[in-house]
């Protein structure tokens, strides 16, 4: 018995529990913060001395100029999450914090590829970018640079499949993420 | 009017009356707006100093600390007091010149980046951007410093932007920041199932921190901890918060706290934390802090909770808001006072065995202990005390009984060596009612002895009883039992005549050497009118214990 609220049961010791400090996947969080010089930085900095670790980060403006989004990524398995939002909260030019559940989110990233391109493997190369609905937007005599936009995962598993043919040149955005809107009735 | 002008403006509209600083070439504008202004201004002789006075006024008197410096060097000394105040949640607000804004980012002569450099330590920080900001800033700072968890606020100031001509009406109410919203109200059913679990409890312990002083909460404290006979354990910064002596408390506890308090946090099965953050001068070996209790965590600062120990029932608000909720729902279950009975036996029993002791001299001789109950003494219990860091530090926690929040300055969390007598000069200047006396470490001491000159010019009649053992006594203390004696650079040597050099200040020296002097001495020095330093020669190598030695568990006392 929890002793809940409205009633006289005290509580029983034995049936505290507190919470859980890791959820161990990947966690996207999704700040709005003041448009101001040195925001970044103070962003950046509180994760360095907290020793916490970002895996991707993406900034750029919303659709009012005096707020930006920053989405970063980082690993659930390493970091208390909790603690990581609770110290940005902290901070006074940080507005809104999400913490985005992976079922209601659209995230995607692009990424550039420059991939070697000797004459036997291009297309190949040109096969694999077709079957993930990228872009060749660069072509010269020994390589390719292939644009891909999509989930983290897939982005991996791109860079997995053209690996082999000598992956020259690779540049990624970090993800960028926004809730997905609920069902009209 | 000008923007230098508006600043000193902003500041009085706030209700500051005293400021500490130095004057320099980029913060010229502000001080010829000071010499006008209905301002006290207070002239350190070193930045840091001004920021450790800022702290002791605000730390005194609750009210926010004021302290200026120029840019560059001026700025780059208020670093350490700037991470005091953060690590002890100072309300402060530290307003620094700038170079002029076309000379910024060209490493003109005194600039420094001090937003940057001080990012890590501030609760925020606000460059100066357009002269129309400066007195908004200021009252933006005001309102970040002393709301939610108080902590210190920086405003630079570039030289030419506070030159400039503006309009300046004071802003009426708190500013609007966006992103700025401090919890305040606890959740009541939180409460409500802390108050169970409380009632529930066979050996509880309440452990309060510095929160409750900064909350103005003592009242709302001893109120709650009165509900039932709860016993009271405090940590080095809320000390006074709850009356020692008295019969629910433990004394301090952690790494020199009494072994009753800390053996007491290591047999509870539920301990209430107010306002601490389970520091690691307070856990030990944190995995084996505290095996058998829960834990209901009440804080203003959400990312307290749960950081260092995870909390069974956390609550988030403010404690002087949280506290008399929590005493009307604990009463309201009118818990069983005897369920208490075995555990009062077990602490009585700790208390009886293991008394906070020391072993005296057999002949004149001055224990440093001995000095610190013979100040106790001398002061009636009455005074402001400051102090620096280390052994004195840890013996006036233990000795000199507190029963008065706002009594006891330290620097708890940075540890800073010298915060001792400037904290005591801004203590004074904010309540020159009160006896303000500086217990000093004759290491620390030397640190910022060109303070002296800061009290003699202000005539700020503070009282600095030095604990002179030679030494950097606590690096001693752990030569001699951690590092197998082998004694590096810890030796005073004989310099200074401590007497001469506050003589030469224009303070009166006075010294003292035989223990049957030393109340007479103090009692003089007490009554001497404008500032004393008295010399105490103490034992050189008394060490300070009981001690959790540092990585191990409470239950490991040493000493």
């Amino acid at each position: 018995m929890m002793g809940e609220p409205g009633t006289q049961d005290l509580v029983r010791l034995e049936d505290l529990e507190a919470s859980r400090q890791l959820t161990g996947r990947k966690h996207i969080l999704s700040l709005l913060v003041e448009n101001k010089p040195g925001v970044l930085a103070r962003i950046a900095g509180l994760f360095s001395r907290r020793g916490f670790n970002i895996d991707t980060l993406a900034v750029g403006p919303t659709e009012d100029p005096d707020v930006s989004r920053i989405t970063l990524t980082l690993d659930g398995a390493v970091h208390p999450i909790d603690q990581v939002t609770k110290q940005l909260h902290k901070l006074v030019n940080v507005i809104k914090i999400r913490d985005m559940e992976p079922d209601g989110t659209v995230a995607r990233e692009m990424a550039l590829f420059r991939v070697s391109a000797a004459v036997e493997s291009r297309a190949e190369i040109m096969q694999f970018a077709d079957i993930y609905e990228a872009k060749i937007v660069d072509v010269s005599r020994r390589s390719l640079t292939v644009e891909v936009t999509g989930s983290q995962d897939k982005i991996d598993s791109f860079e997995r499949m053209v690996r082999p043919h000598g992956l020259i040149e690779m540049a990624r955005t970090g993800e960028v993420a926004i809730t997905k809107s609920r069902p009209e009735h | 009017m000008r923007a230098a002008d508006a600043l000193c403006e902003a500041l009085k509209a706030e209700g500051v009356e005293h400021v500490f600083g130095i004057p320099g070439g980029a913060n010229l504008p502000t001080y010829d707006a000071l010499y006008d202004a209905d301002l006290v201004h207070i002239q350190a002789r070193h930045e840091q100093c001004a920021g450790h006075a800022a702290e002791g006024y605000a730390k005194a008197s609750g009210r926010v600390g004021v302290a200026m410096a120029t840019s560059g060097p001026g700025a780059t000394n208020l670093v350490t007091p700037i991470a005091d105040a953060m690590m002890d949640s100072v309300p402060t607000v530290f307003v620094t010149g700038q170079v002029r804004t076309d000379l910024i980012g060209t490493d003109g002569f005194q600039e420094a980046d001090v937003t940057g450099i001080t990012l890590p330590v501030v609760k925020h920080s606000l460059l100066v951007t357009d002269p129309r900001q400066i007195p908004d800033y200021i009252h933006e700072a005001f309102h970040i410093a002393s709301t939610g968890r108080p902590g210190p606020v920086l405003v630079d100031v570039p030289q030419d932007l506070s030159r400039a001509e503006i309009d300046y009406t004071p802003i009426e109410g708190t500013p609007e920041l966006p992103g700025y919203k401090p919890p305040t109200e606890g959740n009541i059913k939180q409460i409500r199932i802390a108050a169970k679990a409380l009632a529930n409890a066979r050996r509880p312990v309440i452990y309060g921190g510095g929160g409750i002083v900064n909350a103005d909460a003592s009242e709302e404290f001893r109120e709650f901890c009165s509900s039932d006979r709860l016993p009271v354990t405090l940590t080095v910064m809320g000390l006074g918060a709850f009356p020692a002596p008295h019969e629910q408390w433990l004394g301090m506890l952690g790494m020199h706290g009494t072994r009753t308090a800390n053996y007491a946090m290591d047999e509870a099965d539920l301990i209430v934390c107010v306002g601490a953050r389970f520091d690691d001068r307070i856990t030990g070996k944190l995995s084996e802090f505290a095996p058998r209790a829960k834990f209901v965590h009440i804080d203003v600062d959400p990312a307290e909770i749960s950081k260092n120990v995870p909390a069974h029932i956390p609550i988030v608000g403010d404690a002087a808001d949280v506290l008399p909720k929590m005493t009307r729902e604990y009463r309201a279950l009118n818990p069983d006072s005897s369920r208490l009975e075995e555990w009062w036996k077990r602490i009585r029993d700790w208390q009886t065995t293991y008394p906070l002791r020391y072993e005296d001299s057999p002949d004149s001789e001055i224990k440093p202990q001995f000095m610190v109950e013979a100040m106790y003494e001398a002061t009636d219990g009455d005074a402001i005390i400051t102090s620096d860091v280390g052994q004195h530090q840890m013996w006036a926690a233990q000795y000199y009984h507190f029963t008065e929040p706002r009594r006891w300055l330290n620097s708890g969390g940075l540890g800073t060596m010298g915060f001792g007598l400037p904290a005591a000069i801004g203590a004074k200047v904010a309540r020159p009612d009160d006896t303000v006396v500086c217990l000093a470490g004759d290491g620390s001491l030397v640190m910022v002895c060109q303070e002296f000159a800061t009290a003699a010019f202000h005539n700020i009649p503070v009282k600095v009883f030095l604990m002179n053992n030679g030494h950097f006594g606590m690096v001693r203390q752990w030569q001699e039992l951690f590092w197998d004696e082998r004694y590096k650079s810890v030796e005073m040597g004989p310099s200074p005549n401590w007497p001469k050099l506050a003589e030469a200040f224009g303070w009166t020296g006075m010294q003292c050497t035989d223990k049957s002097q030393l109340r007479e001495s103090m009692q003089t020095a007490l009554e001497t009118d404008g500032p004393v330093l008295l010399d105490v020669h103490v034992t050189k190598d008394e060490n300070c214990f009981p001690m959790i030695p540092a990585g191990a568990a409470a239950r490991d006392m040493v000493g």
